[in-house]
């Protein structure tokens, strides 16, 4: 079908000067956006002793290793788990928070806000605010701009190159890295990395900024599916603001009509018309409409955090529910809950977690062997691991109802010795003598223990012994 | 649908779909989606400029960087291949009873021999190395030929009574029943079971001790041990290559047995063979 004659195929992106605002909600992203890049930064810097064959660093990736170092906690491939837990509780707390406070991740903590925000405080410090900006925008390319346009750019390159670097230092020893990174000796991986991530924070940061969000993100769309009439999300009362006008005209609604709600928008919106999809809930138009409220003597709150179902009651003048009925409902409360199981289920494995481990593999091809004597043997494939960054002797023992010995294939007492961090394989025999009963009978429960012989730490699997009648 | 429908909120189009009520609203694309889409284009021409694409008639297009999966994957084998050189000669001349001494090594030939087993030797000995009728298991502690490593070397190298290796183990039981008569034969298969400690007869076997001693022990000892020499199997064991009870027993002495097991030395490299003695050493029995 033909669209109407008035309306483009294609829209081209408008440009957005959003204006400086101060207030609660300011200060309070400042603070966030402060912390929030505090930890990206310099994470990877902090040290933590992981003994002589690893880099002391508390924050690891070791992806050729592999293996995920957070400070005391130490994540091996089998234990992923632990990773699959923390994204569920990262999309539980995102349901939680969204369904009380709308778009608060959007608004507050995601990164492509918070790098939006940095690279909007740069152009603001060099380009000057908003109306400086916008005649800017405007003039010719001369000297001038270009000097001015040139200075951002460098700037925003920097703090990108200083993200994407930050970005591999996680991957292994931070100080090593950036060394050989400046020397030009670090592997091109990490090159072609940060090269990478400095291309996407320039231009994601830079230049398409709300774009990112109306149409590449797919959170905007999955999170209005999770809010409903209590949550609580950013708007404008119309029925105290309109009919808005000019200060100085006899209108009867609180709104001057100062644009400045729409002035200091980083998304190009009007919050006045009401929820919509490009709002990031950043309640930077709170800030800037209660300055303005606070000015011509009116009361604040005229653009506020506000649920759906709070202007029914505040039209008919009875009072709004208190916040905290708002975001203590059942809903809430079950993502809560949800969320808290979750988390206790991963603290729980992990202080359960012993330092050593073991995982026991049968080797059921033959399910049993006859020795000359009669005796009936099985095999078994022990993993053992080291998670100590010292090397560790364990001795492998069994126990069981019956009479079974137990020995290990190239070793000549039943002890295997491990490097630090790591895991081994060890062929175990166990063996029954014609006389025994577990000889002759079908299946017999055995326990394997491993013992670090430094340590005292034991670990346990359970497993069958095949014997004749199996 | 022929006739543009404008929705009253936004006064845009609507793209005329409809979903229980739902109309969608035909927003423009942002312009800077079209010019990826465009690029996406060129990029996908440069592609198949730069790498196989077009279908000829009888191959394709080779692209102007001249890369193919083939000889990728060619490049990758030729890479192991001379990583593991140094390591290939060190084991075709290693001294493979200090094997264990070197870690490396013996990691490298145990993990190469379980390869070659599973190519050469599974279709007879199994996939798990426990043999079958017929087919020693070499799981176990019992050698015909001997279980150390340097023997199993051999065993693998030259194989057995086989006509292409003139150092293949050699040994051949006559068919005893062209040389005792059925009772006789009887009375020794009681005496076999006797020494193996299975029910037997005991008439019978008194009997078959004498016979036992005339026929049989030259080979097999005269306590029944067996002998290695000549890979006469140890008859007082648990173990029976082509099974241990009357029937069995009475045809293996009826017919005698004649397995044969190729040389390898002539299939494979020296480097393998040792490997495949080095897994084969190391399954449970090697001494």
């Amino acid at each position: 079908m033909e669209p109407s004659e008035n309306q483009p195929l294609y829209a081209p992106q408008e440009p957005i000067f959003p204006r400086r605002v101060s207030g609660f909600f300011r200060t309070f992203k400042w603070w966030i956006m402060g912390i929030t890049l505090g930890i990206y930064y310099l994470t990877p810097w902090v040290r933590w002793d992981r003994g002589p064959s690893l880099p002391d660093q508390a924050v690891l990736v070791d992806l050729a290793g592999r293996r995920f170092y957070f400070f005391w906690i130490e994540i091996w491939p089998h234990e992923f788990y632990f990773v699959a837990g923390l994204l569920i509780m990262a999309g539980l707390g995102l349901f939680l928070f969204t369904s009380a406070l709308g778009r608060v991740w959007c608004g507050y903590t995601c990164p492509q806000t918070v790098w939006t925000d940095l690279f909007i405080l740069v152009e603001r410090w060099i380009e000057g605010d908003r109306n400086a900006r916008v005649r800017l925008w405007n003039a010719k390319w001369d000297i001038r701009k270009w000097r001015l346009r040139l200075t951002k750019w460098i700037v925003w390159l920097m703090i990108a190159i200083a993200t994407g670097g930050a970005w591999v230092f996680y991957f292994t020893d931070a100080p090593t890295l950036a060394l050989d990174l400046v020397r030009f000796e670090a592997h091109p991986v990490a090159y072609i990395t940060i090269a990478i991530l400095t291309l996407t924070t320039f231009i994601f940061g830079g230049f398409l900024r709300e774009q990112v969000c109306i149409y590449m993100c797919p959170w905007p769309r999955i999170q209005g599916a999770m809010m409903d009439d209590s949550t609580l999300t950013v708007a404008y009362r119309d029925w105290r603001g309109e009919p808005r006008g000019k200060k100085h005209q006899n209108t009867v609604g609180d709104c001057i009509d100062c644009m400045v709600c729409v002035n200091v928008c980083p998304m190009g919106i009007d919050i006045r018309d009401g929820q919509q999809m490009e709002c990031i809930t950043c309640a930077l138009c709170i800030d800037a409409c209660d300055d303005v409220m606070e000015k011509i003597g009116k009361p604040r709150g005229l653009i506020d955090y506000l649920a759906l179902s709070d202007e029914e009651a505040e039209r008919s003048g009875t009072p709004p529910r208190p916040i905290w009925q708002h975001i203590l409902r059942p809903r809430t409360v079950l993502y809560t809950s949800l969320w808290s199981l979750v988390g206790l289920a991963l603290l729980f494995a992990l202080f359960i977690r012993p330092e050593i481990d073991l995982t026991v593999e049968p080797i059921r091809n033959p399910t049993f062997v006859t020795l000359s004597d009669g005796s009936v043997r099985n095999a078994y494939n022990i993993r053992l691991r080291n998670k100590h960054g010292e090397p560790r002797q364990f001795r492998i023992s069994l126990s069981s109802e019956q009479v079974l010995r137990i020995g290990l294939e190239g070793q000549d007492r039943n002890i295997v010795t491990l490097d630090p961090d790591s895991s081994t394989q060890q062929r175990v025999y166990v063996t029954a003598r014609p006389q025994d009963e577990a000889a002759s009978s079908d299946r017999t429960e055995l326990r394997f223990w491993i013992e670090d012989l430094e340590s005292g730490e034991r670990a346990y699997k359970n497993t069958t012994f095949n014997g004749r009648a199996n | 649908m022929s006739e543009t429908e404008i929705d009253e909120e936004t006064g845009i189009d609507t793209t005329g779909h409809e979903w229980d009520g739902i109309k969608e609203l035909n927003n423009p694309l942002p312009r800077w989606w079209l010019w990826c889409f465009y690029l996406t284009i060129i990029w996908g021409i440069g592609y198949t400029i730069a790498y196989p694409a077009w279908p000829l008639l009888s191959s394709a297009t080779t692209g102007v960087l001249g890369y193919s999966t083939r000889a990728e994957v060619a490049a990758e084998i030729a890479e192991y291949e001379a990583r593991n050189a140094e390591l290939r000669t060190a084991l075709a001349n290693a001294d493979l009873t200090t094997l264990p001494e070197n870690p490396d090594l013996n990691r490298f030939a145990v993990a190469g021999g379980a390869a070659v087993f599973r190519s050469h030797c599974s279709q007879c000995h199994g996939s798990g190395a426990a043999g079958a009728k017929g087919y020693p298991n070499l799981l176990d502690d019992d050698w015909l030929w001997g279980g150390d490593i340097d023997t199993i070397a051999y065993t693998i190298n030259h194989g057995i009574r086989n006509e292409t290796d003139p150092d293949a183990h050699w040994s051949q039981m006559p068919a005893f029943g062209e040389i005792l008569e059925r009772g006789e034969i009887d009375q020794t298969v009681a005496f076999v079971q006797k020494l193996s400690g299975q029910e037997h007869d005991a008439t019978l076997a008194e009997a078959g001790a004498v016979i036992f001693e005339e026929q049989c022990s030259a080979c097999h000892g005269e306590a029944g041990l067996g002998d290695r020499e000549q890979g006469a199997p140890n008859l007082t064991d648990a173990i029976w290559l082509y099974g241990g009870d009357a029937d069995a027993l009475h045809e293996t002495i009826t017919y005698s047995r004649f397995g044969v097991m190729p040389a390898w030395g002539q299939r494979l490299s020296p480097s393998d063979v040792n490997a495949v003695a080095a897994y084969v050493h190391q399954l449970g029995g090697g001494e």
